[in-house]
């Protein structure tokens, strides 16, 4: 049973997903970007987003952590390249809300991001799989700066 | 009536491990059914034992009311069993006057309290902090602080590539512009012991003061203020065996009677007026307010048991099972050992990588064998950001672990290697 439960947080979409990110590299000239961090976790996770007009022309992440994290910012940019800014804004409201309920979004272009559905029930992972999507939306909101979805980023520590 | 914790004070018990696994009932625990807890994360806290646990409750039953201030019969019982749980602290570590322990919250607070009340104080642009690049954010972060607020210059011993400290870079820091030495006994990261009959002399020369963090060492190493050669020592009750919320402040008295207060208000007064106030003699000049009785009567509990044991059992316990979880773990392959090799280097520690599984996804397959360690930083970056690795997995042991939990450890490794490796599947 307990092979169950880990089985239902690592499904095999979010492991192929974590071995063979999609989009991992960068943006030679991004339009917006940003960084995030769970310092706490260690995991780090960097967006570049390249718009134009209202459409996400291209996206990529960079960054290390664990499996979740990472598989979420593969699929997080799967599915926001190639949509309006407005659609991944929505997109981002959807995962955010799955985390909370713990049901699936039920809308289109989720199906590979239904799978982190398990970590809902794991609230020490919830934070892992929302970093991309929580930097992602200070990417957007950032025009063009970038900026930090973790302000405990520990620089009075970094400083030695 | 003399209120003692538990059993006689100074009795000596044999270290009988199924004994001490039976004083703690958590470890009858099951976190799924048919799932044995394995604690495992002793480094953050310690499990508390039934004489511990039942000390509270008498005192919440028996004997609560506020201390010093009163006449009647159950106030004059909390003073007098705070007070003797202060004795009790004193001892354990070797003070020979009680008022030289200060209760604090933890570790943290103990050391804020000689950042604020002594360092402040005495402290001038240019005077020179050393610290390790091995401590706990709590050793690094305030002396941050007060180099903005005052300029200090805050310099750090570096670490060697097996996490011991490079001494030769010692010698040359530690100079006569030092004028604190705050260094940790014992790494919660990686469990190196750092060799303190070596750096405190350094300092001692250059009339240094000496402060040493112990939230690692003190529950876990024999102690001794008389010849460790420090002038504080800061450790918190909670990672051996007592309470959270109630740490300590060890410190030579005449340091202390230098030192301003940290925080104002009631019991640390001798006398107020509506324009000025005087302060009270130590220790209650830094325990303002109602401290934190049960706590510490509870921590005073703690001691006992310790005692009861005898610490240099406690770490001959702790080599037996840190040398063959080395072994054991070094056997498990992908898995990459941080930290001193030699086992009289290190304290109960085992900090580890596995290579390809992130060490958060190794704790949570851990966590469904029933094997709690922590992942992460270990609120030391510093350690992290120079062995280039973003966060370890660490198994920390203590009087109640026994070598079938490691055995249990190394095998949910193991599968935690197999399950990331084949794809989800077979666990």
């Amino acid at each position: 049973m307990t092979g169950t439960l880990l089985d239902d947080l690592y499904r095999d979409i979010l492991l192929d997903h974590y071995r063979a990110p999609r989009n991992h590299r960068g943006i030679a000239a991004p339009t917006c970007s940003a960084d995030g961090a769970n310092p706490l976790c260690g995991d780090e996770v960097h967006i570049d987003v390249a718009v134009a007009g209202d459409r996400i022309v291209d996206i990529a992440f960079g960054g290390h952590g664990c499996s979740i994290s990472q598989a979420s910012a593969s699929m997080m940019t799967e599915y926001v390249k190639g949509r309006s800014v407005a659609e991944a804004r929505a997109g981002v409201e959807a995962f955010q809300q799955m985390m909370v309920t713990a049901q699936a979004a039920g809308i289109e272009g989720f199906d590979d991001i239904d799978a982190l559905l398990g970590v809902a029930k794991f609230p020490a992972r919830v934070k892992c799989a929302s970093l991309a999507w929580k930097t992602l939306e200070q990417a957007l909101a950032g025009e063009g700066g970038a900026v930090t979805t973790d302000e405990r980023s520990a620089e009075h520590v970094r400083g030695i | 009536m003399t209120l003692t914790a538990h059993a006689e004070p100074g009795a000596r018990l044999p270290f009988d491990l199924a004994r001490i696994r039976r004083d703690f009932p958590i470890l009858r625990r099951e976190v799924a059914p048919g799932v044995p807890l394995i604690y495992l994360d002793n480094a953050a806290t310690s499990q508390k034992p039934v004489q511990v646990i039942a000390e509270l409750t008498r005192f919440y039953r028996d004997h609560n009311a506020n201390i010093h201030r009163a006449v009647h019969t159950l106030s004059v019982e909390s003073t007098e069993l705070y007070e003797g749980a202060r004795a009790k602290v004193a001892a354990f570590i070797g003070a020979t006057d009680p008022r030289e322990v200060i209760f604090t919250r933890n570790t943290t607070e103990s050391i804020n309290l000689v950042a604020h009340g002594w360092a402040r104080k005495f402290l001038r642009a240019g005077d020179e902090v050393v610290v390790s690049e091995i401590e706990h954010h709590s050793n690094i972060v305030p002396w941050q602080m007060l180099r903005d607020e005052r300029g200090i210059v805050l310099r750090y011993i570096p670490m060697l590539p097996d996490g011991t400290l490079d001494l030769e870079a010692a010698r040359q820091i530690i100079g006569p512009k030092t004028r604190l030495l705050s260094i940790t006994a014992m790494s919660n990261a990686l469990g190196t012991i750092v060799p303190l009959e070596v750096l405190i002399p350094l300092a001692k020369v250059q009339g240094a003061v000496v402060l040493v963090d112990g939230a690692q060492s003190v529950p876990h190493l024999p102690v001794d203020v008389r010849t460790l050669g420090a002038d504080f020592l800061a450790f918190s009750g909670h990672k051996m065996l007592g309470p959270t919320g109630i740490g300590v402040l060890w410190g030579r008295l005449p340091l202390l009677e230098s030192m301003d207060p940290f925080l104002g208000g009631g019991d640390m007064i001798l006398t107020v007026s509506m324009e000025r106030s005087t302060w009270a003699d130590v220790p209650a000049k830094f325990e303002a307010g109602t401290p934190n009785i049960a706590d510490a009567i509870g921590l005073g509990a703690a001691v006992d048991y310790l005692a009861a044991l005898g610490m240099d059992e406690v770490r001959r316990h702790e080599i037996e099972i840190t040398d063959y979880a080395l072994r054991r773990l070094g056997d498990v392959p992908g898995v990459t050992i941080f930290g001193p090799p030699d086992v009289r280097s290190r304290g109960g520690v085992v900090s580890f990588a596995l290579e390809g599984v992130h060490p958060h996804d190794v704790g949570q397959v851990l966590d469904t064998k029933g094997v709690a360690i922590r992942t992460g930083h270990h609120c030391a970056q510093p350690v992290m950001t120079a062995l280039h690795v973003p966060a370890t997995a660490r198994a920390s042991f203590y009087i109640y672990n026994t070598v079938a939990e490691v055995d249990t450890l190394a095998s949910a490794i193991e599968s935690a290697a197999a399950f990331f490796h084949r794809g989800g599947v077979g666990i």
